[in-house]
């Protein structure tokens, strides 16, 4: 029987990969039976797509930074340069 | 045929898009600016094919960069020591036995904040929480979809069961990170 602390590494493994067969059932029969871990599990499910996401959504997280002018300048310059 | 692009508009289009992404990704404003400049410098000289959006071309452009320095930087400094630390953070959530140490409520709606722009400032911040390198290794893992090899290999972490202790632990402070700031708290209290 495995325990909440190892189906959490575990489900968390699946993510980046398939677990081999025996593990995936031991695993799957943990979170029939525990709601922690299943609701865990649902998190870390969200959570992947969120981060995947989050590139696209860098002018909302990041709203407060902007390429400083000064920076603006020099690359202007680099790229004329290079023409 | 792909439309002509124009590099003098580049840097008003996308100068900022690029720059908050290498922002994301390093935490340091004076290399994101340098990368933004390489990443420009290169795609000048490179032909933009027309098969993707000219911001999805550049932002490829950028993450190479990105992933190269990451890749000297780490080669300079082995990640040896925060997987010590991770382990041991994460035994906190759990008794002797295993058993959860932590209530883990269901999230009412989790859909809904991916479309608030507030969520996302929360979930970056959450992001830069972690420490660098686990943020790294997430960010590698789901941004750019490198495999666990690759990932240990660009940030020197000497076997895959270490990653996975570093993924699980990341993910595992993240999830904890966004119950507190975004799912746990009255809409009012958000920052």
């Amino acid at each position: 029987m495995l325990s909440c602390k190892q189906v959490s590494e575990l489900v968390s493994h699946s993510l980046d990969q398939p677990l081999p067969l025996g593990r995936r059932i031991a695993v799957r029969i943990h979170l029939f039976m525990c709601k922690v871990c299943s609701t865990y599990q649902r998190q870390l499910r969200f959570l992947q797509r969120a981060t995947r996401d989050l590139p696209e959504h860098v002018d909302d997280s990041h709203a407060a930074h902007t390429l400083p002018e000064e920076a603006k300048q020099r690359i202007r310059a680099a790229l004329k340069a290079k023409k | 045929m792909p439309t002509p692009t124009d590099p003098s508009l580049w840097l008003d289009k996308y100068g900022d898009y690029l720059y908050r992404y290498a922002l994301l990704r390093l935490r340091d404003g004076m290399l994101a600016e340098d990368l933004v400049q390489e990443t420009f410098l290169a795609a000048v000289q490179a032909k933009f094919s027309g098969q993707s959006s000219e911001k999805t071309w550049l932002t490829g452009i950028l993450k190479h960069k990105i992933v190269d320095h990451l890749r000297k930087a780490h080669r300079e400094m082995p990640l040896g020591d925060d997987l010590a630390a991770a382990a041991d953070k994460q035994n906190d959530h759990f008794n002797q036995r295993g058993h959860w140490n932590i209530d883990i409520r269901a999230w009412a709606d989790p859909d809904r904040a991916l479309e608030n722009g507030e969520f996302w400032s929360v979930f970056a911040l959450c992001l830069e929480g972690l420490p660098q390198r686990h943020a790294q290794a997430l960010m590698l893992r789901e941004f750019d979809g490198l495999s666990s090899e690759d990932i240990c290999q660009e940030l020197g972490v000497g076997t895959t069961n270490n990653l996975w202790v570093i993924l699980s632990r990341a993910r595992m402070r993240m999830r904890e990170c966004l119950d507190e700031n975004w799912f746990e708290r009255p809409a009012g209290a958000r920052p």
